[in-house]
Protein backbone atom coordinates (compact mmCIF):
# COMPACT_ATOMS: atom_id res chain seq x y z
CA UNK A 1 0.00 0.00 0.00
CA UNK A 2 1.28 3.28 -0.76
CA UNK A 3 0.85 6.37 0.45
CA UNK A 4 -2.35 8.68 -1.14
CA UNK A 5 -2.60 12.06 -0.88
CA UNK A 6 -5.57 14.68 -1.69
CA UNK A 7 -6.10 18.12 -0.64
CA UNK A 8 -9.69 19.93 -0.84
CA UNK A 9 -10.48 23.54 0.88
CA UNK A 10 -12.76 23.14 4.02
CA UNK A 11 -14.34 26.52 5.89
CA UNK A 12 -10.75 28.39 4.91
CA UNK A 13 -8.41 25.35 5.67
CA UNK A 14 -6.35 23.37 3.33
CA UNK A 15 -7.33 19.70 4.37
CA UNK A 16 -4.88 17.11 3.34
CA UNK A 17 -5.89 13.57 3.59
CA UNK A 18 -3.31 11.17 3.21
CA UNK A 19 -4.31 7.22 3.18
CA UNK A 20 -2.19 4.27 3.37
CA UNK A 21 1.04 3.55 5.00
CA UNK A 22 3.88 6.57 5.80
CA UNK A 23 6.78 5.57 6.97
CA UNK A 24 10.62 5.88 5.97
CA UNK A 25 10.11 5.14 2.33
CA UNK A 26 6.70 6.95 1.86
CA UNK A 27 7.48 9.94 4.18
CA UNK A 28 9.49 11.93 1.85
CA UNK A 29 6.24 12.41 -0.71
CA UNK A 30 4.20 13.68 2.54
CA UNK A 31 7.05 16.17 3.07
CA UNK A 32 6.80 17.70 -0.39
CA UNK A 33 2.94 17.82 -0.28
CA UNK A 34 3.47 20.15 3.06
CA UNK A 35 6.12 21.90 1.74
CA UNK A 36 4.30 23.07 -1.05
CA UNK A 37 1.01 23.90 0.42
CA UNK A 38 2.25 26.23 2.20
CA UNK A 39 4.65 27.89 -0.11
CA UNK A 40 1.71 27.64 -2.03
CA UNK A 41 0.36 30.26 0.49
CA UNK A 42 -1.29 28.14 2.81
CA UNK A 43 -1.35 28.64 6.30
CA UNK A 44 -3.98 26.78 8.05
CA UNK A 45 -3.63 23.27 7.27
CA UNK A 46 -5.29 20.55 8.19
CA UNK A 47 -3.72 16.82 7.87
CA UNK A 48 -6.67 14.57 8.27
CA UNK A 49 -5.04 11.04 8.84
CA UNK A 50 -7.73 9.24 9.01
CA UNK A 51 -6.70 6.43 6.23
CA UNK A 52 -3.75 6.08 7.36
CA UNK A 53 -3.15 2.30 8.38
CA UNK A 54 0.69 2.94 9.05
CA UNK A 55 2.61 5.53 11.00
CA UNK A 56 6.13 5.33 11.89
CA UNK A 57 9.06 7.93 13.39
CA UNK A 58 9.83 9.25 10.05
CA UNK A 59 5.73 10.52 9.37
CA UNK A 60 6.08 11.98 12.74
CA UNK A 61 9.66 14.02 11.84
CA UNK A 62 7.70 15.44 8.85
CA UNK A 63 4.42 16.56 10.52
CA UNK A 64 6.37 18.04 13.16
CA UNK A 65 8.59 19.60 10.75
CA UNK A 66 5.19 21.10 8.85
CA UNK A 67 4.20 22.22 12.12
CA UNK A 68 7.14 24.23 12.76
CA UNK A 69 7.43 25.51 9.21
CA UNK A 70 4.00 26.84 9.30
CA UNK A 71 4.10 28.47 12.80
CA UNK A 72 7.16 30.23 11.12
CA UNK A 73 5.06 31.57 9.19
CA UNK A 74 1.70 32.11 11.62
CA UNK A 75 0.53 29.36 10.07
CA UNK A 76 -0.85 26.84 11.84
CA UNK A 77 -1.04 22.82 11.54
CA UNK A 78 -3.69 20.00 13.25
CA UNK A 79 -4.39 16.50 12.69
CA UNK A 80 -7.38 14.35 12.22
CA UNK A 81 -6.73 11.50 14.22
CA UNK A 82 -9.76 9.01 15.77
CA UNK A 83 -7.76 5.51 15.61
CA UNK A 84 -6.66 4.56 18.38
CA UNK A 85 -3.33 2.59 17.39
CA UNK A 86 -2.09 5.95 16.28
CA UNK A 87 -3.24 8.33 18.81
CA UNK A 88 -1.17 5.68 21.32
CA UNK A 89 2.08 6.45 19.15
CA UNK A 90 1.30 10.10 19.72
CA UNK A 91 1.31 9.81 23.27
CA UNK A 92 3.51 7.04 23.65
CA UNK A 93 6.28 9.78 21.92
CA UNK A 94 4.51 12.66 23.93
CA UNK A 95 3.64 14.47 20.50
CA UNK A 96 0.40 14.89 21.72
CA UNK A 97 1.32 17.36 23.63
CA UNK A 98 2.72 19.01 20.34
CA UNK A 99 0.06 18.96 17.82
CA UNK A 100 -3.94 19.86 18.45
CA UNK A 101 -5.26 16.35 17.56
CA UNK A 102 -9.04 16.43 16.45
CA UNK A 103 -11.48 13.45 16.24
CA UNK A 104 -13.15 14.91 12.65
CA UNK A 105 -12.24 17.12 9.94
CA UNK A 106 -15.17 19.62 10.85
CA UNK A 107 -13.86 20.15 14.44
CA UNK A 108 -10.34 20.75 13.34
CA UNK A 109 -11.99 23.08 10.54
CA UNK A 110 -14.46 24.77 13.03
CA UNK A 111 -11.88 27.18 14.25
CA UNK A 112 -10.44 25.33 17.19
CA UNK A 113 -8.55 26.70 20.49
CA UNK A 114 -5.41 27.54 20.81
CA UNK A 115 -5.20 29.36 17.68
CA UNK A 116 -4.48 33.26 17.29
CA UNK A 117 -8.27 34.29 16.05
CA UNK A 118 -9.85 32.94 12.93
CA UNK A 119 -8.20 31.40 10.33
CA UNK A 120 -7.57 33.81 7.50
CA UNK A 121 -9.78 33.00 4.21
CA UNK A 122 -7.36 32.18 1.51
CA UNK A 123 -8.61 29.72 0.14
CA UNK A 124 -9.15 30.43 -3.69
CA UNK B 1 16.80 -21.10 16.53
CA UNK B 2 16.21 -18.89 13.93
CA UNK B 3 13.25 -19.64 11.55
CA UNK B 4 13.66 -16.61 9.36
CA UNK B 5 16.31 -15.07 8.02
CA UNK B 6 15.81 -11.92 5.90
CA UNK B 7 18.47 -9.76 4.35
CA UNK B 8 18.13 -6.46 2.28
CA UNK B 9 20.42 -3.44 0.98
CA UNK B 10 20.08 -0.33 3.59
CA UNK B 11 17.08 1.17 1.29
CA UNK B 12 14.23 2.36 2.47
CA UNK B 13 12.07 0.83 0.29
CA UNK B 14 12.52 -2.80 1.65
CA UNK B 15 11.55 -1.47 5.31
CA UNK B 16 8.05 -2.14 4.75
CA UNK B 17 9.23 -6.07 3.29
CA UNK B 18 10.70 -6.02 6.48
CA UNK B 19 7.74 -5.08 8.42
CA UNK B 20 5.47 -7.96 6.44
CA UNK B 21 7.90 -10.71 7.02
CA UNK B 22 7.96 -10.34 10.83
CA UNK B 23 4.36 -10.14 11.27
CA UNK B 24 4.10 -13.02 9.07
CA UNK B 25 6.57 -14.82 11.05
CA UNK B 26 5.31 -13.64 14.34
CA UNK B 27 1.65 -14.87 13.32
CA UNK B 28 2.85 -18.23 12.83
CA UNK B 29 4.85 -18.40 16.10
CA UNK B 30 1.29 -18.38 17.80
CA UNK B 31 2.54 -14.51 19.19
CA UNK B 32 -1.25 -12.92 19.81
CA UNK B 33 -2.97 -11.08 17.57
CA UNK B 34 -3.04 -7.50 19.86
CA UNK B 35 0.75 -7.23 19.38
CA UNK B 36 0.59 -7.58 15.72
CA UNK B 37 0.56 -3.42 15.59
CA UNK B 38 3.02 -3.00 17.65
CA UNK B 39 5.75 -5.97 16.65
CA UNK B 40 4.79 -4.21 12.73
CA UNK B 41 5.81 -0.58 14.29
CA UNK B 42 8.97 -2.05 16.43
CA UNK B 43 10.58 -4.04 13.50
CA UNK B 44 10.17 -0.93 10.86
CA UNK B 45 11.67 1.34 13.63
CA UNK B 46 14.72 -1.39 14.12
CA UNK B 47 15.29 -1.93 10.59
CA UNK B 48 14.85 1.96 9.71
CA UNK B 49 17.46 2.93 12.82
CA UNK B 50 19.57 0.26 10.84
CA UNK B 51 19.08 1.84 6.89
CA UNK B 52 19.62 5.22 8.15
CA UNK B 53 23.10 4.18 9.88
CA UNK B 54 24.25 2.19 6.75
CA UNK B 55 23.35 4.95 4.64
CA UNK B 56 24.84 7.91 6.73
CA UNK B 57 28.27 5.93 7.03
CA UNK B 58 27.99 4.75 3.36
CA UNK B 59 27.83 1.04 4.18
CA UNK B 60 26.56 -0.72 1.65
CA UNK B 61 26.47 -3.97 3.44
CA UNK B 62 23.41 -5.72 3.72
CA UNK B 63 21.08 -5.21 6.97
CA UNK B 64 20.16 -8.33 8.61
CA UNK B 65 16.91 -9.40 10.43
CA UNK B 66 16.47 -12.71 12.27
CA UNK B 67 12.94 -13.50 13.49
CA UNK B 68 13.40 -16.97 16.00
CA UNK B 69 10.50 -18.80 16.88
CA UNK B 70 11.25 -19.99 20.57
CA UNK B 71 9.53 -19.81 23.66
CA UNK B 72 9.29 -16.26 23.05
CA UNK B 73 9.10 -14.74 19.37
CA UNK B 74 12.54 -12.68 18.96
CA UNK B 75 13.55 -10.30 16.48
CA UNK B 76 17.05 -9.16 15.81
CA UNK B 77 18.28 -6.39 13.49
CA UNK B 78 21.96 -6.04 12.86
CA UNK B 79 23.84 -3.00 11.36
CA UNK B 80 27.21 -3.03 10.22
CA UNK B 81 27.97 0.74 11.73
CA UNK B 82 30.68 2.17 13.82
CA UNK B 83 29.22 1.15 17.29
CA UNK B 84 29.85 4.56 18.67
CA UNK B 85 27.16 5.59 15.52
CA UNK B 86 24.97 2.66 16.63
CA UNK B 87 24.49 3.15 20.01
CA UNK B 88 25.18 6.69 20.34
CA UNK B 89 21.55 7.78 19.64
CA UNK B 90 20.15 4.68 21.39
CA UNK B 91 21.26 5.09 24.98
CA UNK B 92 20.02 8.49 26.07
CA UNK B 93 16.78 9.43 27.22
CA UNK B 94 14.27 9.80 24.64
CA UNK B 95 13.86 13.82 23.87
CA UNK B 96 10.96 15.97 24.82
CA UNK B 97 9.23 16.30 22.05
CA UNK B 98 7.82 20.01 23.15
CA UNK B 99 11.58 21.28 23.87
CA UNK B 100 11.98 20.38 20.21
CA UNK B 101 9.44 22.05 18.94
CA UNK B 102 10.26 25.23 20.74
CA UNK B 103 13.61 24.89 20.05
CA UNK B 104 13.93 27.96 17.55
CA UNK B 105 17.33 27.44 16.88
CA UNK B 106 16.42 24.32 14.91
CA UNK B 107 14.49 26.31 11.91
CA UNK B 108 13.85 24.03 9.42
CA UNK B 109 14.39 25.39 5.79
CA UNK B 110 12.19 24.46 3.72
CA UNK B 111 13.48 21.33 1.69
CA UNK B 112 16.14 20.28 3.97
CA UNK B 113 14.85 17.50 5.63
CA UNK B 114 17.90 17.44 8.17
CA UNK B 115 16.08 18.93 11.16
CA UNK B 116 13.25 16.24 10.60
CA UNK B 117 15.39 13.51 10.65
CA UNK B 118 17.00 13.99 13.87
CA UNK B 119 13.04 14.54 15.38
CA UNK B 120 12.40 11.18 13.74
CA UNK B 121 16.10 9.81 15.03
CA UNK B 122 14.49 11.15 19.09
CA UNK B 123 10.62 9.64 18.35
CA UNK B 124 12.38 6.52 16.88
CA UNK B 125 13.62 6.10 20.04
CA UNK B 126 10.95 6.92 22.06
CA UNK B 127 8.75 4.67 20.01
CA UNK B 128 11.16 1.79 20.70
CA UNK B 129 11.30 2.19 24.65
CA UNK B 130 7.51 2.61 24.58
CA UNK B 131 6.26 -0.14 22.89
CA UNK B 132 8.85 -2.98 22.96
CA UNK B 133 8.67 -4.51 26.95
CA UNK B 134 11.64 -6.74 26.05
CA UNK B 135 14.35 -4.51 24.22
CA UNK B 136 18.09 -4.26 24.20
CA UNK B 137 21.02 -2.66 22.34
CA UNK B 138 23.93 -4.12 21.67
CA UNK B 139 27.49 -4.09 20.13
CA UNK B 140 27.67 -7.54 17.75
CA UNK B 141 29.96 -9.85 18.69
CA UNK B 142 32.92 -9.73 15.69
CA UNK B 143 33.41 -6.40 13.32
CA UNK B 144 31.86 -3.09 13.89
CA UNK B 145 27.62 -3.21 14.36
CA UNK B 146 24.69 -3.16 16.56
CA UNK B 147 22.20 -5.12 17.05
CA UNK B 148 18.90 -4.44 18.31
CA UNK B 149 17.19 -7.65 19.91
CA UNK B 150 13.40 -7.21 20.40
CA UNK B 151 11.24 -10.25 21.78
CA UNK B 152 7.39 -11.25 22.09
CA UNK B 153 5.84 -13.79 24.10
CA UNK B 154 4.19 -16.44 22.29
CA UNK B 155 0.57 -18.60 22.87
CA UNK B 156 3.12 -21.61 23.26
CA UNK B 157 6.05 -20.08 25.46
CA UNK B 158 6.59 -20.18 28.31
CA UNK B 159 6.33 -16.65 28.60
CA UNK B 160 9.26 -16.38 31.33
CA UNK B 161 10.14 -12.91 30.06
CA UNK B 162 13.77 -13.55 30.99
CA UNK B 163 14.74 -16.16 28.56
CA UNK B 164 15.52 -13.92 26.13
CA UNK B 165 16.85 -10.68 27.94
CA UNK B 166 20.01 -9.25 27.12
CA UNK B 167 22.85 -10.73 29.45
CA UNK B 168 25.93 -9.50 27.32
CA UNK B 169 26.75 -13.12 25.87
CA UNK B 170 24.44 -14.83 23.79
Amino acid sequence: MELSLSTRTVAGHKVLEVGGEIDVYTAPQLREHLIALVEGGDRQVVVDLGRVEFLDSTGLGVLVGALKRLRGVDGELSLVCAQERLLKIFRITGLDRVFTLYGTVEAATAGGEGASGAPAATAG
Amino acid sequence: MPTVRLSFSPAAAHVRTARLVGVAVARRAGVATELFDEIRLAIGEACSRAVALHREHNIPDLVEVALVDGDRFTVRVTDRAPIDAGLGPVLPDPPDPVALLDDTTVQLPVGDPSGEEAVAVGMRLALLIGIVDDLSVRPVEAGPGTEVLMSWPTKHGRNGGTAMRMSGQR
